[in-house]
């Protein structure tokens, strides 16, 4: 261990002394009177970190042997996924109280997960693929289950653990695989492996589990099954955490093992990729349609994004990888926008989620309806929204690496999915009289839900510059 | 002579078991619970036949990783089905239904 060693990973190391040492304050001191300046402090903590990762340039470094690396790639995404939570805690903050779940654990729980995602997207290593992995979804378990007097939620939380354990089951038996027929596990030994020859068919069988594994982590079609089910039944502020930074963990991850250590062997896994994501696309697309619950549905909205973004993946090019990228962190800044909403949906002091409640709520909330409406579109991909220039990206990649038919795959699915959208949206502005909502949204949500609104306009001139930092993220993957 | 394919054989199996404990099984979630560990050990026994097989020692420190993970797996595991038990009375595979997925 050098001093290189340790600097590499400095904003990891201090997360994590952040947590223990909040979790010690939090369980000998304060215990839940703490909560609410934790939870500020914690976001303060992830903002902070972001800012100085972000604006921390330089090339590639590893640490480790291998195991950690720094490069732009890992940048790009830990900068999304620690502003994205560090959003979701704020918007959560005024939800919880009001429902008495705000507990110490909770800042220090998403803590420990973003470490995780962290260390995820810098992973060098399978060993340190693993240990990323299980911290964040050992941080996720328990915080699907907070909420400990309700079934739902209780039930959310078994239903992801049984189904993310089969996953790291999966996972782990491919790694095993990896190991064994390239008899190494860091990624730059398998890359070499892999370029030798053909690749072998027990290292094809190691991909094949590993990419299982990871697609439930993504909650890609066929392994999707627990997604609306823990959406619907964890906390909304926990939902809301689920749709965003976790995603782009893993699908980073996913980019990661992709390209880092079965990089020339595209080929192979394109194909899987591009059923991946064809059959969430389609799924996320048609299922949506009949739900009532506004968490389920974003459940089959994420699913069906997540395609999109596997749609970029499977290109197999620095211009996918960028694409994805640039997708992934937009779809954050929608969901971050959206849940913000969601988590004031209230009538008679209780949380709603049923979608009939959103009946004319141009007329009550006409300043919170449009921030919806245009993120609605946003998340259809109708132009000339973000949203648009987002799918767009990974269509074009998709075209560039002669996978039209995934192109046009993706845009049935896309003009099929927005109906759903177009449904809340009609329901806003012509639904019928009935049940509205009576609740106030906090300083926080509304801030949020009007910011991420803007984005979705504003973006439109140059997408805030994200593309240059992602197709320099996107060429320190793809070499 | 029993050589590295019959460990492999051996794992295969124990994971194949593992994987089947978990969708078969309609009794109890505990069963599930000991599918998951059923699956994590056929991990192991796969890494430490490769790793003697090889020579080469990172196949038993994975091994152990995954031995202290899948401790602190079972542990929140447990816990979450205590809490579930004491919201539903039960914790049959049947009874975890109130969300239709």
């Amino acid at each position: 261990m050098t001093r290189a060693d340790l600097i590499a990973v400095l904003p990891e190391a201090l997360l994590a002394l952040f947590a223990l040492t909040a979790l010690m304050w939090g369980a000998f001191g304060g215990k839940d009177r703490i909560a609410r300046p934790l939870l500020y402090a914690t976001a303060a903590m992830l903002a902070l970190l972001a800012l100085w990762i972000g604006s921390a340039g330089g090339g590639a470094s590893t640490a480790f042997g291998g195991m950690f690396v720094n490069d732009a790639f890992a940048r790009f995404a830990k900068v999304t996924i620690l502003v994205a939570a560090a959003a979701v805690l704020v918007m959560g903050e005024d939800f919880l109280a009001r429902r008495d779940l705000l507990r110490f654990e909770y800042p220090v729980l998403v803590a420990l997960a973003v470490l995780g995602m962290m260390m995820m997207v810098s992973a060098g290593d399978l060993m340190a693929l693993y240990m990323g992995l299980e911290l964040q979804s050992l941080a996720l378990y328990v915080i699907a289950a907070m909420r400990r007097d309700s079934l739902k939620s209780t039930e959310a939380g078994l239903k992801y653990f049984v189904l993310g354990a089969l996953a790291s089951g999966l996972l782990l038996y491919g790694a095993s695989l990896t190991y064994g027929y390239a008899g190494t596990t860091t990624f730059a030994g398998i890359l070499a492996a892999v370029r030798d020859s053909t690749l072998p068919l027990g290292l094809l069988f190691g991909l094949v589990f590993l990419v299982a594994g990871l697609a439930f982590k993504v909650s890609a079609v066929p392994f999707h099954m627990w997604t609306p089910d823990v959406y619907e039944g964890a906390p909304t502020p926990v939902t809301a955490f689920f749709a965003t930074a976790p995603k782009v963990g893993a699908m980073a991850l996913f980019a990661r093992l992709l390209h880092d250590a079965f990089g020339p062997a595209g080929h192979d896994w394109g194909q899987i990729v591009a059923f991946l994501a064809v059959a969430s696309m389609f799924l996320g697309a048609v299922a949506a349609i009949g739900q009532r619950d506004i968490k389920r549905l974003m459940a089959y909205s994420s699913i069906g994004h997540m395609g999109f973004a596997l749609v970029g993946l499977a290109a197999g090019s620095a211009t996918g990888v960028q694409a994805m990228l640039v997708y992934l962190a937009i779809y954050v800044t929608m969901n971050v926008g959206v849940f913000a909403f969601i988590l004031s949906m209230e009538r008679d002091g209780r949380h709603v989620t049923d979608i009939a409640s959103l009946s004319l709520l141009a007329r009550a909330e006409p300043t919170a309806a449009l921030a919806l409406l245009i993120l609605l579109f946003s998340l259809a991909g109708v132009p000339p929204l973000v949203g648009f220039f987002a799918k767009y990206g990974v269509l074009v990649a998709a075209v560039q690496a002669d996978m039209v038919w995934l192109a046009l795959a993706g845009v049935i699915a896309s003009v099929i999915g927005a109906f759903y959208y177009l449904r809340i949206v009609y329901l806003m502005y012509f639904g019928q009289e009935g049940e509205g909502l009576d609740g106030a949204m906090s300083w926080s949500q509304r801030a949020l839900l009007v910011a991420a609104a803007a984005v979705m306009l504003v973006g439109v001139v140059n997408l805030f510059g994200i593309e240059g930092p992602a197709a320099a993220a996107a060429a320190a993957l793809v070499r | 002579m029993v050589g590295l394919e019959h460990y492999l054989t051996v794992a295969a199996a124990l994971f194949v078991i593992g994987i089947f404990g978990i969708f078969l099984n309609r009794k109890n979630v505990i069963v599930i619970l000991m599918s998951i560990e059923l699956v994590l050990l056929a991990v192991n026994i796969n890494l430490v036949a490769f790793s003697a097989h090889l020579g080469d020692l990172v196949g038993q420190v994975f091994t152990m990783f995954i031995l202290t993970v899948a401790a602190a797996e079972a542990a929140i595991g447990l816990a979450i089905l205590v809490c579930f038990f004491r919201n539903r009375g039960s914790i049959d595979v049947e009874d975890v239904n109130v969300m239709k997925g």
